[in-house]
């Protein structure tokens, strides 16, 4: 689960975000190393949904600077679409396509984005379809599937465009607790793999079991951070204390 | 096939139906003109009117006031003002001011006929719809949608094209078919301007023949025909559209 | 957390209640709902007065500068007609409040017909309604004009029947069989709980239809009734086709009184179409008003 490499994947340093006149980051700064699994947790409205959907652009930021990969975000001469190869999201939502079957669904961005031909796509979308555990279901549109099901299509469909990083953005919050177990599952599995992963997400027990390391965030800064074994049992700043005992 | 026509002038002669239409062959033709007329009318505004909706609908979210402006005052007097005085307005306000051209006969006549501007004003008027109706698919697509495509590489063309169109096509439909039965019925407007469909004809046989109550009763069906087709395959369109999973 | 919380969240733990630019929706179809804007003002925008006056002017100006100067100015000749075209639209306005008023009476009971428990009467009444909702209406008018007598005896009276009122009587037909659906697609949106609530309450049917069903109704139809009445005004120029004097005849009675002149036929439409406007945009704001102002209370 861990690979060190002396530069980061991601670089997020001192990033200031606003909405109108309402600063939601004020001034976030973490690493994200090759093959490392990060954790954001904290209480509601604390920036941590905004914080990664910064880190793929889908939110622009008032000042600070976050590298992917030697790619500056916060450049206005950005090239999203080298950004988004990199970057993959999955959405808490699924957010698939519904005219599209599960298979197309995965397809359809290595064909139109990354120009690839139309077997080649396919044959990947199969090999990813078999590796969430969904044979069977290619033909399915997403109205036929589980809220689960749903969500593991939407990795694949990630995957396929075989990004460097996969940013998770509370998948399992709007799943039926059944269905969150195979996806969490599905996600382990990534990480095991040695896919670099920030997910934000409210399922403490698989950030103590995955994460390399959990951040703590509240209103809108990083109040403490450190490795699951200490994090959990010996955390020093109160914000953080009363968080922990809310949740656990 | 004559004797099929023989037997309405039997009927002419014996009970006084009179539906020369069926049983003479000029009169025949006529009405058949002028039912290809009205197909040919509803076809072109149809098509003309889409893309009057499509281009309008991306025009209202142009980043120039003015453009805005410009489709939202279309599209407010092209609603609010009765579609035959739109009419007249094109035909003989604009058509006055147009050059005249040669006929070959040693006289003039205007460069644009009738069916031209019958065709130019019902589009105009059905496009002022379609532009409403193009905006509330599009609108109707879901915004986390199209986030996800955005996240995963896709361009804006490609977004519109492959996600936004197909999702929101689904949406128009139903009103856009409402639309298109609205336009058929309104093709008859065209009569005013002296375009040759299928009222004007009618209107011709029935001068001629003096047999207003038989012409009557077959455009009544006649249009109920034409309309309860038309109704009955964008039905079949709609359902083969849906998609599986869906309300 | 459920996304209806998620979404909670984020706009009340925002202080200020600013709203946030992201938001997280459920990813079904949205139904294409009217945008939030500014609640009704009962007047028009300057801009689209301008938008109207930019129009007669441009029209006006390009025949003007091809006219003969010596002939009497476009606006005199317009200000001189003006009295009475506008007593011609007045003559529309009466048209379509008979026509809306017979065609409401009668497609109300259609539309009642419709969703009657006797399967004669409901298949009759579908059957009427569908019949004059896919008729054109200038052929419903043609319908009415040539096949209604000019006069009809009543006992030892008779009654004439003049063109106007003829049109009347066809112009009624489509709106009756509009406003047919517009009730019965309003009694059926009501949930069926109401139905059920009432029977079990040991309602009758029509007890039921009128104490409970009706009333909520009557909010429901209101929107598109008001649209219908717009259309219906516009539609009334279609009696000019078969003779009716009204504002548009009369248009065509001065233009050819002025003699024909090709500069003045812009200027008269023009009016006509704004006399249209200023009559129709007011009434399709306030449905859009309305739509939104009871779709809220839903």
């Amino acid at each position: 689960m861990t690979t060190n490499e002396a530069i980061p994947m991601v670089s997020i340093r001192n990033v200031h975000k606003s909405f109108g006149d309402l600063e939601v980051l004020k001034g976030v700064s973490l690493d994200v190393r090759k093959g490392e699994v990060i954790c954001i947790i904290g209480p509601s409205g604390s920036g941590k949904s905004t914080l990664i959907r910064c880190v793929n652009a889908l939110n622009d930021i008032q000042q600070g600077s976050i590298l992917v990969e030697g790619l500056e975000v916060n450049d206005p001469q950005l090239d999203k679409l080298k950004l988004r190869k990199k970057v993959g999201m999955v959405f808490q939502q699924y957010n698939l396509f519904p005219h599209k079957t599960a298979l197309e669904n995965i397809m359809m961005a290595p064909i139109r984005v990354l120009k690839q031909n139309k077997q080649e796509a396919e044959q990947t979308a199969r090999e990813l379809i078999k590796k969430v555990r969904l044979e069977g279901k290619e033909s399915s549109y997403p109205g036929e599937l589980s809220g689960g099901q749903q969500q593991r299509v939407a990795i694949a469909r990630s995957l396929a465009m075989k990004p460097d990083v996969i940013l998770f953005d509370e998948v399992t919050a709007a799943l039926d607790p059944e269905t969150v177990g195979e996806v969490l599952l599905t996600i382990k599995e990534l990480a095991e793999e040695g896919m670099t992963c920030i997910l934000v997400t409210h399922e403490m027990a698989f950030a103590r079991e995955v994460a390399d390391h959990i951040y703590f965030t509240d209103r809108g800064v990083i109040v403490e951070h450190g490795a699951p074994a200490t994090f959990f049992d010996e955390a020093k700043d109160p914000r953080t204390k009363e968080f922990l005992s809310q949740i656990l | 096939m004559d004797s099929f026509y023989e037997w309405f002038k039997i009927l002419y002669d014996d009970t006084g139906i009179n539906l020369p239409f069926l049983y003479d062959s000029y009169d025949r033709g006529r009405m058949f003109d002028g039912f290809l007329m009205t197909i040919k009318l509803s076809v072109l505004c149809l098509v003309f009117s889409v893309i009057i909706g499509a281009v309008g609908a991306w025009l209202q979210n142009s980043p120039f006031k003015w453009t805005r402006r410009f489709v939202n005052g279309y599209i407010q007097i092209f609603r609010n003002t009765p579609p035959l005085v739109q009419m007249y307005f094109f035909y003989f306000a604009i058509g006055a001011l147009l050059p005249k051209i040669d006929n070959g006969y040693g006289g003039e006549m205007p460069i644009l006929g009738g069916f031209a501007w019958a065709v130019i004003s019902l589009s105009f008027f059905a496009g002022a719809f379609n532009v409403e109706i193009f905006r509330s698919g599009i609108e109707a697509v879901p915004k986390s949608t199209v986030e996800a495509a955005e996240a995963l590489g896709f361009s804006r063309l490609q977004i519109y094209k492959d996600i936004t169109l197909p999702l929101a096509f689904r949406v128009m439909l139903p009103a856009l078919n409402n639309n298109l039965v609205n336009l058929v019925k309104t093709t008859t407007l065209a009569y005013a301007i002296a375009v040759p469909e299928m009222l004007y004809e009618a209107n011709q046989i029935w001068s001629d023949n003096v047999n207003v109550t038989e012409m009557m009763i077959f455009m009544l069906l006649a249009y109920f025909l034409l309309v309860g087709i038309l109704v009955w395959g964008m039905n079949r369109w709609e359902r083969s559209m849906k998609i599986p999973g869906y309300g | 957390m459920k996304s209806a919380d998620h979404k909670a969240e984020y706009q009340s733990n925002f202080q200020g209640g600013q709203k946030v630019a992201y938001q997280t929706d459920m990813p079904v179809m949205m139904t294409p709902s009217p945008k939030a804007g500014p609640s009704f003002r009962f007047s028009l925008k300057p801009w689209h007065g301008f938008v109207i006056a930019m129009a007669c002017i441009i029209s006006s100006g390009i025949a003007y500068a091809v006219t003969d100067k010596a002939e009497a100015s476009i606006f005199e000749v317009l200000v001189r007609w003006m009295p009475l075209l506008l007593e011609g639209f007045v003559f529309n306005l009466v048209i379509s409040v008979c026509a809306m008023g017979i065609g409401t009476f009668v497609g109300a009971g259609l539309g009642l017909g419709q969703i009657s428990l006797n399967p004669l009467l409901r298949k009759f009444s579908w059957a009427i309604t569908q019949f004059f909702r896919n008729s054109p209406w200038l052929v419903l008018l043609f319908f009415s004009m040539f096949l209604l007598p000019f006069e009809f005896k009543v006992g030892d009276m008779t009654i004439p029947l003049p063109d106007w009122v003829k049109a009347i009587i066809g112009l009624s037909l489509p709106v009756m069989a509009n406003v047919s659906e517009i009730v019965r697609g309003a009694v059926q949106s009501l949930p069926s709980g109401q139905w059920e609530a009432a029977e079990s309450l040991a309602y009758t049917r029509r007890q039921t239809l009128w104490l409970v069903i009706l009333p909520q109704c009557v909010k429901r139809m209101l929107p598109p009734w008001m649209n219908l009445y717009a259309i219906l005004t516009m539609a009334t120029v279609l009696a000019s086709i078969v003779g009716v004097s009204e504002v548009m005849t009369l248009t065509g009675q001065a233009l050819a009184a002025e003699g024909g002149r090709t500069d003045l036929l812009a200027p008269f439409y023009s009016f006509i179409l704004l006399l249209f406007f200023v009559y129709c945009y007011p009434i399709s704001r306030w449905t859009v008003h309305l739509e939104k102002k009871f779709a809220v209370i839903n």
